[in-house]
């Protein structure tokens, strides 16, 4: 496949709609954006005079700074709304929300729901390109795109490389954003879990699903822990945090039997002492802060792919 | 319901009528609304004469027992006026409607209701069901034998199961003494969770929470094995999973009085479909949900093989504002009465899953002799409720153009083979499809 030079679709709504040279060009371009941030000054014009909307329906903290880190960088003009849950019961739908935003303009719409395809939703109605932040269960293509920068400076490459990832599989949209890049890509990925917290149907999607932590850490170039929404696990999911931690955690010893090289990743916020040792997390293996600096390097590539290519 | 006070005549049409044993030419002679006599080369005195094309059929009226007609409550969605037309545009002459409506139909009085504003609308004929237990909430049974009184032909808390294996029990052993089904919307709470599509590999690609074929297959086993000690009948509701077909086979197979229905989504789609153009069509959401390509496989070997009894469309109008929602958020079901015609000649009886006879079995004789209600069959001295079929003609469905208030389908822009031309309920002619070629020959009998 010849590489792209621009993006197919005008909105990024999942890794699933991305063909690899697509996901190729966005991180070179995110090469070249994270060079901006090593600047003095660290602005360019490239998105001087248009508008990015970031629409939360969710709490977030580190996606939400991202993105409009990357926005400000890029010298976008911006404008941030979250919207609690319950604005829901003030009885303004996500259809009417998006056309009152769609009257203001804006040449992106980033946004982040609990519903997994508000994404789609929104894309069938606003003519704003649509960047997918975070939807339900379904999808986080940028975090998987910053999970790829991250190997890929480390390791040099994407294909061949063994991935394990461990956590909740069932309601990541991280695990699924990731398969689709990784197997897109050519890497193995194994994904491990407690067997209540694997969806039926991974298998499917070219993954190795097993439950057993040794076997998915066993000669891995990346290990790559999911966060255990504790609160609503204990009890339906999981007997407890602490069976969940002798099973799942992930320790010094374990990684003993992943490649000497092994790093170790998560798309945060970390739960220590369940799904992760802070001897690992902050350990010579961890690349956790490598990944929040990439990850705006990956959104202002994004961002300027859909909506700057004209002023180049 | 007024009746026609003149005589026609049908000629030459080829009536497929199972029940009565007739598959060919035959001409039926209506008069006052009745069916005066059928019969090769009848005496046309007195009577206008309608020559029926050549390659119409002539069946039964079509009887719907599975629509969901919203009123009284929620008027916005549908009425049981427009409920009614919607069925007479899609071929039926009878629907049976569900009892979750506003208030639910658990007493006598909004039984009357519903057949009064049915009268009123003087479309296709309506047999209320009614609740199994007080706002279907699952503690207290409903007066049966008054509902019965009234004029409720079978009793169900659809929308959600009968909550308790006793509950069903005693429910069972009560409509007994009445000999009506109780229909079960099959489906354990527990496993079904706040699911919103099939468990499968598109759920799990798509990020939507997953409803296992299994959460129905366990409640249907349950029914069954009450069904069994009780003697009571049980018919399982809008059946989509293989695991339920099994065990409705294996009930049947010891005897047991089951019987089950099918809608016409459950054999046409998968939750395939959900992947298709932007992704989370809410119009494909439904409950049960679409399921994988072996469970759509396994409800077109019941068809074919006769284990399943009944083709009902579980017709669920909603509000467009309803449906454009998060997927999450949008509710359940789709329009079916008007799509359901085309979608089974196409699907089963052109591509030779079923004959027309058998059609004619699943879609009016089932229904009929199921709920006990008059039809199925075309017999002398009865009413005359007929559906005319235009097998051979192409339809292409426009959910724009459906009569019902509300357009929730996934088949917008399908095309197909076979199309109702015209529905004839106690002699009247109520609708004649102006797209068929021929069908307006059936005006003149008006």
């Amino acid at each position: 496949m010849t590489a792209a030079t621009r993006l197919r679709s005008r909105h990024l709504l999942g890794i699933a709609d991305l063909d690899p040279d697509e996901i190729e060009l966005i991180l070179d371009t995110a090469v070249a954006m994270k060079e901006i941030g090593t600047r003095t000054i660290k602005k360019v014009p490239a998105l001087r005079g248009r508008t990015v909307v970031n629409l939360f329906f969710e709490a977030s903290t580190r996606t939400r700074l991202s993105f409009e880190l990357a926005e400000k960088r890029l010298s976008a003009d911006t404008m941030g709304i979250t919207v609690s849950g319950s604005s829901v019961t003030k009885g303004e739908t996500l259809a009417d929300t998006a056309r009152t935003l769609e009257a203001m303009s804006p040449d992106l719409i980033v946004i982040r729901h609990a519903a997994s395809g508000s994404p789609h939703l929104l894309s069938t109605i606003c003519k704003a390109g649509i960047v997918n932040a975070g939807d339900g269960t379904h999808e986080h293509p940028t975090q998987a795109l910053l999970d790829a920068l991250t190997m890929r400076e480390r390791k040099g490459r994407l294909a061949g490389l063994k991935v394990a990832i461990v956590g909740d599989l069932l309601h990541s949209r991280v695990l699924r954003s990731n398969v689709l890049l990784l197997t897109k890509m050519g890497a193995e990925v194994r994904a491990c879990g407690p067997a209540t917290l694997i969806p039926l149907g991974l298998k499917a999607l070219g993954v190795h699903v097993t439950t057993s932590i040794d076997e998915a850490v066993k000669d891995a170039d990346v290990v790559m822990m999911l966060r255990v929404q504790h609160e609503r696990m204990v009890g339906l999911f999981l007997p407890s945090l602490r069976e969940y931690f002798t099973l799942f955690g992930l320790t010094p010893a374990r990684l003993e039997h992943a490649a000497s090289d092994v790093i170790v990743m998560h798309p945060g916020p970390m739960n220590r002492g369940v799904e992760i040792d802070s001897a690992v997390a902050d350990g010579p293996w961890s690349v956790i802060l490598d990944q929040v600096a990439n990850g705006v390097a990956v959104r202002m590539a994004v961002l300027y792919l859909l909506a700057g290519e004209e002023l180049t | 319901m007024a009746q026609a006070t003149t005589a026609y005549v049908l000629k030459g049409g080829r009536v497929v009528d199972p029940r009565a044993g007739r598959d060919g030419h035959f001409d039926i002679r209506i008069e006052n609304g009745l069916v005066a006599a059928i019969g090769k080369d009848l005496p046309l005195e007195g009577a206008r004469v309608i020559d029926v094309p050549a390659d119409f059929v002539i069946t039964p009226g079509l009887i719907d027992m599975h629509v969901h007609l919203r009123e009284p409550g929620q008027e916005h969605k549908e009425t049981i006026a427009t409920g009614t037309w919607s069925a007479v545009v899609g071929g039926f002459t009878g629907v049976a409607c569900m009892p979750n409506t506003d208030p639910v139909n658990d007493s006598a009085a909004v039984t009357q209701f519903i057949l009064k504003r049915a009268a009123e609308a003087g479309f296709a004929r309506v047999y209320p069901i009614g609740a199994v237990s007080l706002g279907s909430m699952g503690d207290q049974m409903t007066e049966m034998g008054d509902l019965r009184a009234a004029g409720c032909v079978a009793f169900t808390d659809d929308g959600k199961p009968v909550a308790t294996a006793l509950l069903m029990r005693r429910a069972l052993e009560y409509a007994g003494m009445f000999d009506v089904p109780i229909i079960e919307h099959c489906e354990d709470p527990s496993l079904k969770g706040d699911g919103v599509a099939h468990e499968g590999a598109v759920a799990a690609m798509l990020g939507l929470r997953g409803i296992p074929g299994v959460a129905e297959s366990i409640m249907a086993e349950r029914d069954i094995s009450l069904a069994e000690i009780t003697g009571g009948r049980i018919h399982v509701a809008h059946m989509s999973a293989r695991q339920t077909m099994r065990a409705v086979r294996d009930g049947k197979s010891r005897g047991v009085r089951v019987t089950c229905e099918v809608a016409p989504h459950h054999f046409t789609l998968t939750d395939e479909a959900l992947k298709g153009g932007a992704g989370y069509n809410t119009n494909l959401k439904m409950n049960p949900p679409l399921r994988e390509e072996a469970d759509r496989l396994a409800m077109i070997e019941g068809l074919r093989d006769g284990s399943v009894d009944v083709i009902s469309t579980d017709h669920a109008p909603h509000h467009a504002d309803e449906k454009a929602l998060e997927f999450d958020r949008a509710p359940f079901g789709i329009v079916g009465l008007e799509t359901c015609v085309p979608l089974c000649l196409d699907r089963l009886v052109h591509s030779g899953v079923i004959s027309l006879s058998r059609f004619v079995e699943l879609l009016s004789a089932n229904p009929a002799s199921l709920l006990k209600i008059p039809g199925g069959t075309i017999a002398v001295g009865s009413p005359a409720d007929l559906t005319v079929l235009a097998p051979d003609a192409p339809v292409t469905i426009h959910t724009a153009a459906l009569v019902s208030k509300s357009k929730n389908s996934p088949f917008d822009g399908w095309q197909l083979r076979g199309a109702t031309a015209a529905t004839v309920v106690s002699g009247r002619v109520l609708y004649t499809n102006p797209t068929v070629p021929g069908a307006e020959v059936f005006a003149a009998a008006v």
